[in-house]
């Protein structure tokens, strides 16, 4: 996904209206509007929001699609089962500690990636930018196996390089349990992202005036002082958009968990999960109630975001 | 600059180089890595060999990857298509028309793509089957365009509102024809902002999974990246960790060609219209 907030000017001037409604002009204007608009509107709404309403509907009945005859209404009953069940749980906690763990490292790497980028030298600017953009453009998929068979314990070559460490040696089998998969499963999210939310930071960086890094040096404040101070409260807006699109893109992680684990040792996620129900176990009612569950959780993570922050995705724009 | 500064720089410019190239350079070298040579636990193989290239491209997996690849150009090329020409009109009434479902549009782009893949793909897999397009290129286009509009819609808006429109006014001032204003002055300043969302739909799409594992289930419209997370499964050969590799570096060749010619237009189109004014 890509972070966008409103572009200037979206905003609806207000239109001179002749006083007894609105001119044939802009009565023009408005249907050509809809008629140029409409065709990318409606189609966006159908692929979404009508799956999401079919979905909805499948998740009161209890429906396998092996067996279409017993196909039942059964209400709430999905939910319920869901939620009683610690599988569900689980993953929850599985996704919120990869989304956490992940948004922090990307914010601070990021930060870092996008604070050398800024003062980089001349010379090295343009490589640097194609280097970053590679992580971005590179399928996750193989960002995923690359990173597995990096630690994979009979391919990779990360237990040989570390041997130095302690406890580990060659047969240390880093996706044989729970927190060391998460733990190569992060590295690998984090290194493919990192690169978006930097340069996301970077062009925010470029809105704080040097004016006022300027009069801080003068007034003596030191390297930190600025960081803290002025850099970073003059960027807020920035950095809040890249975290809002970050958590919502990493609570939706599927990809890397699919290549890397498959699910073993209780690594799954909410979208494994749900994947796993509707495609493998073809428990299309239980499926479609995790799938309405988790496009709940989303919606919660942006309204609270959005709320909780005071996000005006307009304010980000540089204009609050 | 002083010169001990300098020298920070290029030593920080130099990690960062390593940290974005480091896990392509092992996917590299471990597909020039023969069979004996996989599980040797070194970065680099102790002779370098094409034979994982011939497993995918002429050999015992082409049968498995040359569809996917056919599958994934075609489909991302066509849903990148689509959506740009959808965007292109729903940008341009955005940038320069006043109505007031401006906001509800990018509103609801904003909501398409925080919208969670998987949760379409339980409702869309039994509805494909019902209707006959699971495991088609169809019933991939049309998801895809989920991912890709929404950000299309607000990159070419974003560049559309930089165009100074004036000048198509100005040329009709000057004697030209409304067609001549369009094509000779609209046209070439709209095509770099058009291009540029094009090739990030387009990595957008090629970088889909969910969809692609979920919609298909043959060579019939599976895409790369979901034919490669198969791979592992199915023991078409007996070890495919090197097949893999050779095929993960495959598909990311056209990426990386892209962002090498591109990378300036690329970093303005992901930022255009976030977080620049």
């Amino acid at each position: 996904v890509t972070t966008t907030t409103l572009p200037p000017g979206s905003r609806t001037e207000p239109v001179s209206t002749p006083p007894g409604g609105i001119s044939d002009r802009s009565r023009a204007e408005r249907k050509l509007g809809w008629m140029l608009a409409g065709p990318a509107f409606v189609v966006m709404m159908l692929v979404t929001a009508y799956p999401i309403l079919q979905a909805v509907y499948y998740s009161l009945f209890n429906y396998r699609l092996t067996d279409p005859e017993n196909k039942s209404f059964v209400g709430l009953g999905n939910y319920w089962v869901i939620l009683t069940d610690s599988l569900w749980w689980q993953a929850v906690l599985v996704t919120v500690f990869i989304t956490i763990v992940t948004v922090v490292v990307e914010l601070v790497l990021g930060f870092a990636l996008a604070l050398v980028m800024s003062k980089a030298l001349q010379a090295l600017r343009p490589i640097l930018r194609a280097a970053i953009l590679i992580p971005y453009a590179v399928i996750t998929v193989v960002s995923a196996f690359s990173w597995q068979f990096a630690f994979s314990i009979t391919t990779g070559f990360v237990n040989s390089w570390l041997s130095w460490l302690p406890g580990i040696g060659a047969d240390t089998d880093w996706f044989g349990g729970k927190w060391s998969s998460l733990l190569v499963i992060c590295l690998s999210e984090i290194w493919k992202t990192t690169p978006f939310i930097s340069l996301l930071l970077l062009a925010g960086l470029a809105q704080v005036p040097d004016v006022l890094q300027e009069a801080a040096q003068v007034d003596g404040a030191t390297w930190w002082q600025r960081l803290f101070r002025v850099t970073i409260p003059n960027m807020k807006a920035a950095i809040m958009v890249a975290l809002l699109f970050r958590s919502l893109d990493a609570f939706r992680i599927f990809d890397s968990i699919f290549v890397m684990t498959a699910g073993a040792n209780g690594t799954e996620s909410v979208s494994f999960l749900a994947y796993r129900e509707t495609i493998s176990r073809v428990e299309i009612g239980m499926g479609s109630a995790v799938s309405v569950l988790l496009f709940l959780c989303v919606v919660l993570i942006a309204f609270g975001f959005i709320k909780g922050f005071k996000i005006d995705l307009a304010q980000a724009r540089g204009e609050g | 600059m002083s010169r001990r500064e300098k020298t920070w720089w290029w030593i920080a410019g130099v990690v960062i180089l390593l940290y974005c190239l480091f896990p392509i350079a092992w996917i590299v070298s471990l597909s020039f890595k023969s069979p004996a040579d996989i599980a040797n636990q070194q970065f680099l193989p102790s002779t370098a060999t094409t034979e994982n290239y011939s497993t995918i491209l002429t050999g015992s997996a082409s049968d498995l990857f040359l569809p996917a690849l056919r599958n994934s150009f075609g489909i991302c090329l066509i849903a990148t298509f689509i959506s740009c020409i959808l965007s292109m009109f729903a940008a341009y009434a955005i940038a320069r028309l006043d109505f007031p479902g401006k906001r509800l549009i990018l509103s609801a782009a904003l909501a398409v793509a925080i919208f969670p893949v998987i949760s379409i793909v339980t409702p869309l897999f039994n509805l494909w089957r019902q209707i006959g397009l699971y495991d088609t290129w169809l019933g991939l286009i049309i998801p895809y365009l989920s991912l890709t509009l929404p950000l299309s819609i607000w990159t070419m808006s974003a560049f559309f509102r930089e165009i100074p429109w004036e000048m198509e006014q100005a040329a009709q001032v000057d004697g030209a024809t409304t067609w001549q204003a369009f094509r000779k002055v609209i046209v070439p300043l709209a095509t770099p902002g058009v291009f540029t969302t094009a090739i990030i739909a387009f990595f957008i799409a090629w970088n889909d999974f969910a969809y692609g594992i979920s919609l298909t289930s043959t060579s019939a419209a599976r895409p790369v990246p979901a034919a490669l997370g198969l791979f592992s499964g199915a023991s078409q050969f007996e070890d495919p960790t090197g097949a893999i590799a050779a095929a993960a570096v495959v598909v990311t060749i056209p990426v990386v060609v892209l962002v090498l010619l591109f990378q300036r237009r690329i970093v303005a189109g992901l930022t255009n219209g976030a977080v620049k004014g």
